[in-house]
């Protein structure tokens, strides 16, 4: 006999929306979702070009997990906005469609026998895996464009090898699950449901909501987090529209500077005086040795223009700029480098943070594209925005485009 | 036929071979990466990957489902219980849009926040608080067309005693 006062009685759960069809549904749902979330996050970890070098890789020990790195393209050149924009979009879109699938779920935690068979035992030890390692990965990702770095430990590694841990108990729930949760659907439209019959309560109170109605509520609870969220990415107008998201609302300050910020002069400790015309030089050093330039050398030389966006590993971007500065492969070949441009190492006047140093691939050096800005939108750089000279290179994380640059070292990394 | 001993009867079957390799498989892989995830403050990333689950199974879904089930008892009480989802709905939505932005609508990351994006923190709690007025006070709204029109259907067909359950 079953005491309907424990959970582990299928009597003591009594909503009459829990059953096959709900969670067949939510879970294809969650199928397609989370897929395109582990691609654009893999895509992510590839855009850093974290093979290249060292200070690119926040996760040196991923061993055989970045079997799939390549060279991260410089065209098209929206490519990392629009893979990094689905990502965390569609990541906060889907947390009202992971909190359903849990709860439409949640009679099977408390399920006894604990085990029927040793596959069965193993099985509910890898649904921890599952659902701690969804909650997990939302709940970093989360914490992270909201700069509450809680996590204990670097976001980089905790999300990328929480990754990892939730996609292989992901894949294998799919592969155990999905054929059910087909048949459950395709036996919708005749009007029966067979596996998975244990969710449906043998006593359920009467309804207050149908099925449909409650899968309405998770539609528009995860429509209205999108329509609050997806402003940060799209830009423009729509910024207005993020009412709650990190980068919405407003863009600070007015004029050509005024646009998205990752990080500002004064958060990155940038001391105005080490900017002056008269204090800064960029050492650039190559197959020839090094050169030393000032803001007005670097004016001297062949300016280009070109429009490109910011766009953060956050999610949030800015609409294009209009950058004008010196391009990388003409810094290169001032050096000794001047038919095939290498990879370069950029140092930045920072001298604390993450990334105050990065390192570009020669298919990134050699695009036309790719600039040391000294203007955005007709004026110099402004502070916040990397004076006297930033990187800027089309397709590539927000944080790869240094600010404050002070050295540049080309040669293969 | 060999009979199998009393003992190996008496343990649990171990189920299907094909499963059992797609599990061995599975946490092979987890293997792999977990003891890579766990490479630094071990205990610390332990207690927040499992105490996520727990969080969320034994308190954050035991809680709104009793929040749920007082509101639909109250509902209740007053003879309509299909009426609950009008605070139903605008009270998910809302709590939602706490859930997911609450280091911001919260302000326990405001000074970080001004300081790197040089953007103000301000405004979230203030959003946050005028999207609520605009999904509870709509809700109110479309209740009240509902119990207008429930009650001159039943002062149309007069005298009916109220369905009771």
């Amino acid at each position: 006999m079953h005491d309907q006062r424990l959970p582990s009685s299928p009597g003591f759960w009594r909503s009459p929306l829990r059953g096959p069809w709900l969670t067949s549904v939510l879970g294809v749902v969650l199928l397609a979702g989370i897929t395109l979330l582990f691609v654009t996050g893999l895509l992510s970890y590839a855009a850093y070009n974290p093979d290249l070098s060292s200070v690119n890789d926040k996760t040196p020990g991923k061993g055989l997990l970045g079997f799939y790195l390549f060279a991260w393209p410089t065209s098209p050149y929206w490519l990392y906005r629009l893979t990094q924009g689905v990502h965390v979009t569609l990541g906060i879109t889907l947390i009202p469609v992971v909190l359903a699938k849990l709860w439409s779920v949640v009679p099977k935690l408390f399920a006894l026998p604990p085990a029927r068979s040793l596959s069965h035992a193993l099985e509910r030890i890898s649904l921890l895996l599952l659902v701690g390692g969804v909650l997990f990965e939302f709940t970093t990702g989360a914490l992270n464009i909201q700069l509450d770095y809680l996590f204990p430990g670097s976001f980089y590694p905790l999300h990328f090898y929480g990754a990892w841990v939730f996609f292989a108990a992901f894949a294998l729930h799919v592969a155990l699950r999905l054929p059910a949760a087909l048949r459950n659907l395709r036996h919708l439209r005749s009007g029966r449901e067979r596996e998975g019959e244990e969710l449906v309560s043998p006593q359920p109170d009467p309804p207050t909501v149908s099925r449909r109605g409650a899968l309405w509520l998770v539609g528009g609870a995860s429509l209205l987090l999108f329509g609050t969220t997806v402003g940060q990415s799209l830009g423009g107008a729509w910024r207005r529209t993020a009412l709650l998201a990190p980068h919405g609302g407003a863009d600070p300050g007015s004029g050509p500077g005024g646009f998205q910020i990752n990080k500002t002069a004064s958060y990155a400790g940038i001391d105005p005086r080490e900017t002056g015309d008269e204090a800064w030089r960029l050492v650039v050093t190559g197959r020839t040795g090094a050169v030393r330039l000032s803001r007005a050398d670097l004016m001297r030389m062949p300016l280009y223009s070109v429009a490109l966006p910011i766009a953060c590993v956050e999610g949030w971007s800015t609409d294009d700029q209009w950058w004008r500065g010196v391009r990388l492969r003409d810094l290169a070949a001032l050096v000794g480098h001047e038919s095939d441009p290498p990879d370069v190492f950029v140092e930045s006047l920072q001298r604390h943070g993450a990334f105050r140093s990065a390192a570009l691939r020669d298919n990134q050096v050699a695009d036309a594209r790719s600039l040391l800005a000294l203007y955005v939108n007709g004026e110099p750089l402004t502070l916040d925005h990397g004076h006297p000279a930033r990187v800027i290179v089309p397709g590539a994380p927000g944080v790869m485009n240094t600010k404050w640059v002070a050295r540049m070292t080309f040669g293969d990394l | 036929m060999t009979r199998r001993p009393e003992l190996l009867r008496r343990l649990p079957p171990l189920g299907s071979p094909l499963h059992l390799l797609l599990l061995a498989c599975s946490f092979a892989l987890a293997g792999y990466a977990g003891v890579r995830l766990l490479d630094g403050d071990w205990f610390g990333i332990l207690l927040w990957f499992v105490g996520a689950a727990l969080l969320h199974d034994l308190v954050l879904l035991p809680l709104y489902s009793v929040a749920d089930r007082a509101v639909v008892q109250t509902f209740g009480a007053a003879g309509s219980r299909e009426l609950a989802v009008y605070v139903r709905v605008p009270a998910v939505l809302s709590g939602l849009l706490l859930l997911v932005w609450f280091p911001l609508i919260s302000g326990r990351v405001a000074d970080r926040y001004r300081s790197v994006t040089g953007l103000s923190p301000d405004g979230f709690l203030a959003r946050w608080l005028l999207i609520s007025a605009v999904l509870f006070g709509g809700s109110a709204l479309l209740l009240l067309l509902r119990l207008r029109r429930l009650r001159r259907l039943r002062s149309a067909t007069k005298q009916r005693p109220p369905a009771t359950h």
